[in-house]
């Protein structure tokens, strides 16, 4: 029995299971919904099962089809890739839970395949222990997420698709440059064995300049932005909660692994990680300031995106001397961003969907009589400000910390302004939640599962808050960040 | 199985299980909400009993739980954390008891009671936080508890003082993370110690210990009141009278006092923070405040603004007591702390009776009150007689022993404070009280609801009367067990004492 659970190929059944599904929703239409939310909750016991073989085994690698590296495709699983499977199928099952009411007819046909398919190639991707595979499934969900985008087939959604197309084909493009270059170098693709190889070069340079610039363009870090903004305030909301909360991480974590295994050790103290903080400290503070003059209210929590991504990169110039908690720091705001994000994009769409319109200044008639969506924004909101106790607050903390060790007040003062406009902006709109509304308005019903998908995402971001001793010993699995395994 | 460990996290599910059933009951279940909010209420009162007579005996109730690698969340039962909590346990029956009187017939009482009862949960949380991040936790999930019930009504004037309200208190807990995450650093922990424990920290870390004292007091000050970070406070009087009450006597601007105390004594220790230098210009800053809020006391004819800045005087006594930095003046301020609570809860109380019986807002209508609605007026007459410092109520106690612990530590100068403070205070409460027994009530009060022949309804009547005569005992029977002198007693004892 045992012996099932530790050799079972549960990496590659994680690829191939959304891809089947994608493929037979798109065949079958009728069963589509069915199938795929089979798919997603199968998914999630997929990762249990990987996460059973990590904890008995340590770090899972499958040479798919027996070649192994550097000729075949092999599957690698650390610590680091684990919580990213596991918070994808997380949010991932909230939002399909919510799609599966939100979507009728049409759009539900086109949604199921996309969406399967998006799955798979987070999944590959996190699972990659190649370059360029890497690149396959970069693009694959490239191309499935601006399909999402479109599937809103409003003009501004169409147009902010198109936008987010030639970002994403531009940024992939960019990066496949710099996979040739690489494989030209130095013969191999493995991430592995490339961080052997590799050596201080302008080929090294070329490369990271190609690839980082490639991933800073998807992970939309001002001020390569331009982008999320439209698409991800007219996409569907479901859209729009995959895309804030996974696509984006998706690219981010590409650009870390990339770092962490073959960059960093290379020219690392060049001043790269000082332009990546300084980055990050204009766009908290450019997409903070953004998201409090929006007058939509999907369009302020799409700046908001803009600034959390901000903090992701200020752990850049903080790792030099204190290595595990910048990049716990990094760890946890990625899981609680995405949990926050993904369920304050779900409860902006509820209220769209009950008042027909999501103008800030006319929320007040509609926030107070959806107590639950309210109460998912707000402790969503609690999270995205880093107060207590939730997952941001734990991020903010170490980061915090992290900063403070090594003196760097810049970045203090630039968390901490962070922090106070994000609490304007969340309170602009929760401030609506109590004023008297003494117009009846008229308005469409929100099905109770799209309002408790919403409240169930962001309480776990609540509850994430208190487990970070058993998720930072998780992620310590394999020693992504090269600083040794932390004992629980 | 250690079943003193469960106590601490009982005390705080008595109010946090409540709390979160209401949240879901629909507005009609009336008696469902009430039966769970006195419930708790009572359950609480039991467990803060028992862990009151077990503290006394010797026993120990702590509960820890990892928060992140190094750092846990302690909950821990030592006896200032008890002073603090079993205030809030009693005020908070009585409140609720008043806030179903007060609350009848109006809108969201499910949405008001679900946060009233988060608001409790967060100041026993920080009443007993054994280490600074437990602290900044339950004080900021108070700030966030409350910003609900300040703008409960709804109105445009809520909503604007709602936002003041979040704009002093999110800076001043931004202020409060900083400070703490950087003593972190310095130091790898952050349990609060009697005496502190800074001392290992060589003279190379005092101008950033410096900076982080005026950071922490700079974040709690807020919540404190301190001038000039009171803005907020008299704003916040929009909310309905029950969430005055608890907002001054018991949860918000205790919560900051208490953590200056907590910081004074179990972070920085009175002794190490008074070679730093630190605790002259807090004294000076508290008795700033205190003159301060008493003049602006004197020229407010609306009463419950009044009320306000009289809270911002008063609460800073507990800071004088703390910065005074000697055991006598430490019972004075810890123990004022209670009897504050206490006096003015029922001043405030006094204050909605008066509102929702004869619709009087403001102190030049209260002419002949006195004959109208005696039993208010009384219960009002012992709290202010509390504030201005007259014995036998329990105010009398508090300036007794700061004026004594002034003069054993060298400080005459707070002497001519308390006395300035005192003839204010008298300025501008004796005048109520005359006007209320001696003047002649006018033929018709501004909005006067029917009561029958009962001045008001009994649900608004008792706690006010319960909380005037508990005042009077606290000062009448200040020297038995169990009185809070006696239990302040004991906490300057330990933290006066070196171990």
């Amino acid at each position: 029995m045992g012996a099932v659970f530790t050799e079972f190929p549960w990496g590659v059944i994680l690829i191939l299971l959304p891809v089947t599904g994608g493929m037979l929703c798109f065949l079958w239409p009728q069963i589509a919904k069915i199938t795929g939310l089979f798919i997603v909750f199968a998914v999630a016991l997929l990762v249990v099962g990987l996460a059973w073989q990590i904890f008995d085994n340590g770090v899972y690698r499958h040479a798919v089809g027996g070649w192994g590296a550097p000729l075949g495709v092999d599957l690698y699983a650390d610590g680091l890739s684990l919580l990213m499977l596991a918070i994808t199928a997380l949010v991932g099952i909230g939002i399909s839970v919510y799609s599966a009411t939100y979507f009728k007819h049409e759009q539900a046909v086109l949604f199921w395949p996309l969406w399967l398919f998006l799955l798979a190639a987070l999944n590959a991707l996190f699972l990659s222990a190649d370059i360029f595979n890497i690149y396959v499934t970069f693009e694959l969900m490239g191309l499935a997420a601006v399909a999402l985008v479109a599937l809103a087939g409003s003009r501004e959604a169409l147009g902010a698709a198109m936008r987010y197309l030639l970002a994403a084909l531009l940024g992939s493009l960019a990066y496949l440059l710099g996979v040739a270059l690489l494989y030209h170098g130095f013969g191999t693709v493995d991430i592995a064995l490339l961080a052997e190889r590799a050596e201080p070069s302008p080929i090294i340079w070329a490369a990271l300049g190609l690839m980082g610039a490639g991933l800073l363009l998807k992970t939309a870090l001002f001020p390569l932005h331009f982008w999320l903004p439209p698409a991800h305030a007219s996409a569907p909301t479901p859209v729009s909660a995959l895309l804030s909360a996974l696509v984006v991480k998706a690219s981010f974590y590409i650009l870390l692994r990339l770092w962490l295994e073959i960059f960093g050790p290379l020219v690392g103290g060049a001043g790269v990680e000082q332009l990546l903080g300084l980055l990050g400290a204009a766009a908290i503070l450019w997409g903070s300031v953004q998201a409090l003059r929006q007058t939509r209210l999907k369009l302020l929590i799409a700046y908001s995106t803009v600034a959390q991504v901000g903090y992701l990169f200020l752990a850049f110039p903080l790792v030099a001397a204190t290595g595990v908690s910048a990049w716990s720091a990094v760890t946890y705001l990625v899981l609680s961003h995405a949990l926050a994000k993904a369920a304050m994009f779900m409860a902006a769409g509820n209220l769209l969907c009950f008042g027909g319109h999501d103008r800030i200044a006319d929320l007040d008639r509609v926030v107070q009589r959806l107590p639950l969506t309210a109460g998912a924004f707000a402790l969503a909101g609690v999270s995205i400000m880093g107060l207590p106790p939730s997952g941001g607050f734990i991020g903010k903390w170490l980061l915090l910390e992290a900063a403070l060790m090594q003196g760097r007040w810049d970045l203090v003062v630039v968390m901490i302004l962070g922090g106070l406009l994000a609490a304007g902006y969340i309170f602009k709109v929760l401030g609506y939640a109590f004023t008297q509304a003494d117009v009846s308005h008229e308005s469409k019903a929100v099905p109770a599962s799209m309002e408790w998908a919403a409240l169930l995402l962001a309480v776990a971001a609540i509850l994430l808050g208190f487990l970070a001793v058993p998720v930072l010993s998780l992620v310590s699995i394999g020693d992504p960040f090269g600083i040794g395994e932390v004992r629980p | 199985m250690n079943w003193n460990a469960w106590m601490p996290p009982l005390m705080i599910a008595s109010s946090l299980l409540p709390g979160l059933i209401i949240f879901g009951l629909t507005e009609e279940r009336v008696r469902l909400r009430t039966v769970l909010n006195l419930s708790g209420a009572l359950v609480k009162l039991v467990l803060v009993g028992f862990v009151l007579w077990g503290v006394s005996q010797g026993q120990q109730y702590e509960t820890r739980l990892a928060l992140l690698p190094g750092l846990e969340l302690v909950l821990r039962a030592g006896p200032l954390s008890l002073l603090f909590v079993s205030l809030s346990a009693v005020l908070w029956l009585v409140t609720t008891v008043y806030a179903i009187g007060y609350l009848e017939h109006s809108p969201h009482r499910s949405r008001f009671f679900g946060f009233f009862s988060l608001c409790v949960t967060a100041t026993v949380g920080v009443a007993l936080s054994g280490n600074l991040i437990t602290f900044l936790l339950f004080y900021e999930l108070l700030t966030l508890a409350t910003y609900p019930l300040v703008v409960h009504r709804g109105t445009e004037a809520a909503r604007h003082a709602g936002l003041i309200y979040l704009r002093y208190t999110i800076t001043g807990g931004a202020l409060l993370l900083v400070a703490t995450v950087w003593l972190y650093t310095l130091t790898g922990t952050l349990e609060f110690t009697p005496q502190g424990f800074l001392d290992s920290l060589g003279a190379e870390h005092h101008t950033a210990l410096i900076i982080i004292f005026t950071l922490l007091i700079a974040g709690f000050g807020v919540k404190a009141a301190l001038v000039p970070l009171h803005g907020w406070l008299p704003q916040a009087m929009v909310a309905p009278a029950p969430v005055s009450a608890l907002l001054h006597a018991v949860a918000v601007v205790k919560a900051g006092a208490f953590g200056i105390v907590r910081v004074v004594y179990d972070v920085f220790g009175v002794e190490f923070a008074a070679n730093l230098g630190v605790l002259a210009p807090l004294a000076w800053l508290a008795a700033i405040t205190i003159i301060y809020g008493s003049l602006r006391a004197l020229f407010q004819d609306d009463l419950k603004r009044r009320l306000a800045f009289s809270t911002i005087s008063q609460v800073s006594y507990i800071v004088l007591g703390t910065a005074i930095a000697g055991p006598v003046a430490a019972i004075g301020g810890v123990v004022h702390l209670v009897h504050q609570g206490l006096m003015k809860i029922t001043l405030f109380f006094c204050a909605g009776n008066l509102a929702e019986t004869l619709g009087i807002h403001k102190i030049s209508e209260m002419n002949g009150v006195g004959r109208r609605m005696p039993w208010t007026m009384a219960a009002f007459t012992i709290g202010a007689f509390g504030m201005i410092g007259a014995p036998p109520v329990a105010g009398f106690v508090t300036k007794w022993y700061l004026g004594l612990g002034a003069l054993q530590a060298g400080q005459e100068w707070v002497i001519i404070v308390l006395a300035g403070s005192s003839l204010l205070n008298a300025a501008y409460f004796l005048p109520i009280l005359h006007r209320a027994w001696f003047q002649e009530p006018p033929s018709t009060w501004p909005k006067e609801f029917d009561f029958g022949r009962k001045e008001t309804a009994w649900m608004l009547l008792l706690p006010p009367v319960i909380t005037a005569l508990m005042a009077l005992a606290a000062g009448l029977l200040a020297t038995s067990t169990f009185s809070p002198l006696e239990w302040a007693q004991f906490i300057a004892e330990h933290e006066f004492s070196r171990p």
